[in-house]
């Protein structure tokens, strides 16, 4: 059998197991996240969404993604 | 009579109220009373995706950014460092370049911490935001932030939330005389006269959340909003007498029965 490896991460302050070769754009389809309609930041640097299915996720990376919603 | 648009950062608006959209009890009522006010410009807040829960409703989907201007506003910061990082995210979502800078110094009061607010202001300005400026009524800081490169400014009437209404109308009127800018009044907004006051005031727009969502009656209060605002826009463009201390009869004093 295939050994596939998982690392933690910290998703919107939980933390969140995931397959070793995960992209950020593998995160966010996994979460089911409307990309168009949200920010990422990766250990608090704003990633360009263009980008993010060359972004391969390490170990204890910290991840933020954010959207609106009502406020004053 | 000829146009008269509300224009920030060079964009023309028709309506001079601009709604918040928190508070309400649901995302279908908030919609609804927003679109009773009138409003062209509604106030969004930047929070974390809830990750757990993916059928919660988003605020997209109800209130149509291409149709409603979303002006993302940095309500929770009480640093420089929160409110700038806030800020470049919610450009960061759709191009957001129109932005409502809120830094708040007190937990209980929620004023503003000026200081922060200012060295805000400058950082955004520079970074090509055009930046809408949650402050206090201080004559004196307006100009700063004016200096600083803020695009509107957008003083108290009074606490956040309070509904307390304009509290100092003078600093309100000093503020206006002395700024070409925007003159908004945010925060603090309890019925529909004081937004009506605010125009009187030759305020250029006024912002309200709490008492539109909160009122007994959120839709109606919404519509009472939206016509206080007209009036209060007319009354100050029509101009208002003088005022005397004495009786000043209506009637002619001439002709009258014996």
């Amino acid at each position: 059998m295939k050994n596939i490896k998982k690392i933690k991460i910290t998703v919107n302050g939980k933390v969140k197991s995931i397959f070793d070769n995960y992209t950020v754009l593998d995160l966010v389809k996994n979460l089911n996240i409307p990309i168009k309609k949200v920010a990422i930041e990766l250990n608090q640097q704003i990633i360009d969404k263009k980008k993010i299915s060359k972004i391969n996720l390490k170990k204890n990376d910290k991840i933020e993604i954010v959207h609106f919603i009502g406020g004053g | 009579m000829k146009s008269d648009k509300l224009i920030i950062a060079k964009k023309k608006f028709n309506s001079r109220l601009i709604v918040g959209t928190g508070k309400y009890k649901s995302m279908p009522e908030c919609a609804k009373a927003i679109k009773l006010s009138g409003a062209d410009i509604v106030t969004v807040a930047v929070r974390r995706v809830n990750i757990t829960d993916k059928k919660k409703p988003l605020l997209m989907d109800y209130i149509d950014p291409k149709k409603i201007t979303y002006l993302p506003n940095t309500a929770g910061c009480f640093n420089s460092k929160e409110a700038l990082r806030t800020l470049r995210l919610a450009r960061e979502i759709g191009g957001w370049k129109l932005v409502k800078l809120e830094v708040l110094g007190d937990k209980q009061n929620l004023f503003p911490d000026m200081i922060e607010t200012l060295k805000s202001t400058e950082v955004l300005a520079k970074e090509g935001f055009k930046v809408m400026v949650y402050c206090n009524d201080d004559p004196l800081m307006a100009k700063r932030l004016e200096n600083s490169g803020a695009d509107a400014i957008m003083p108290l009437a009074a606490p956040i939330g309070s509904g307390l209404g304009i509290q100092n109308k003078v600093n309100i009127k000093i503020i206006r005389k002395q700024t070409k800018l925007p003159l908004i009044i945010d925060a603090g907004l309890g019925q529909a006269s004081d937004a009506t006051i605010a125009m009187e005031l030759g305020c250029d727009g006024v912002l309200a959340n709490t008492a539109i969502a909160k009122a007994k009656k959120p839709y109606e209060m919404a519509l009472a909003f939206k016509n206080g605002v007209i009036a209060g826009r007319q009354s100050f463009l029509a101009g208002r007498i003088d005022k005397y201390l004495y009786g000043y009869a209506s009637s002619p004093k001439t002709g009258i029965i014996k």
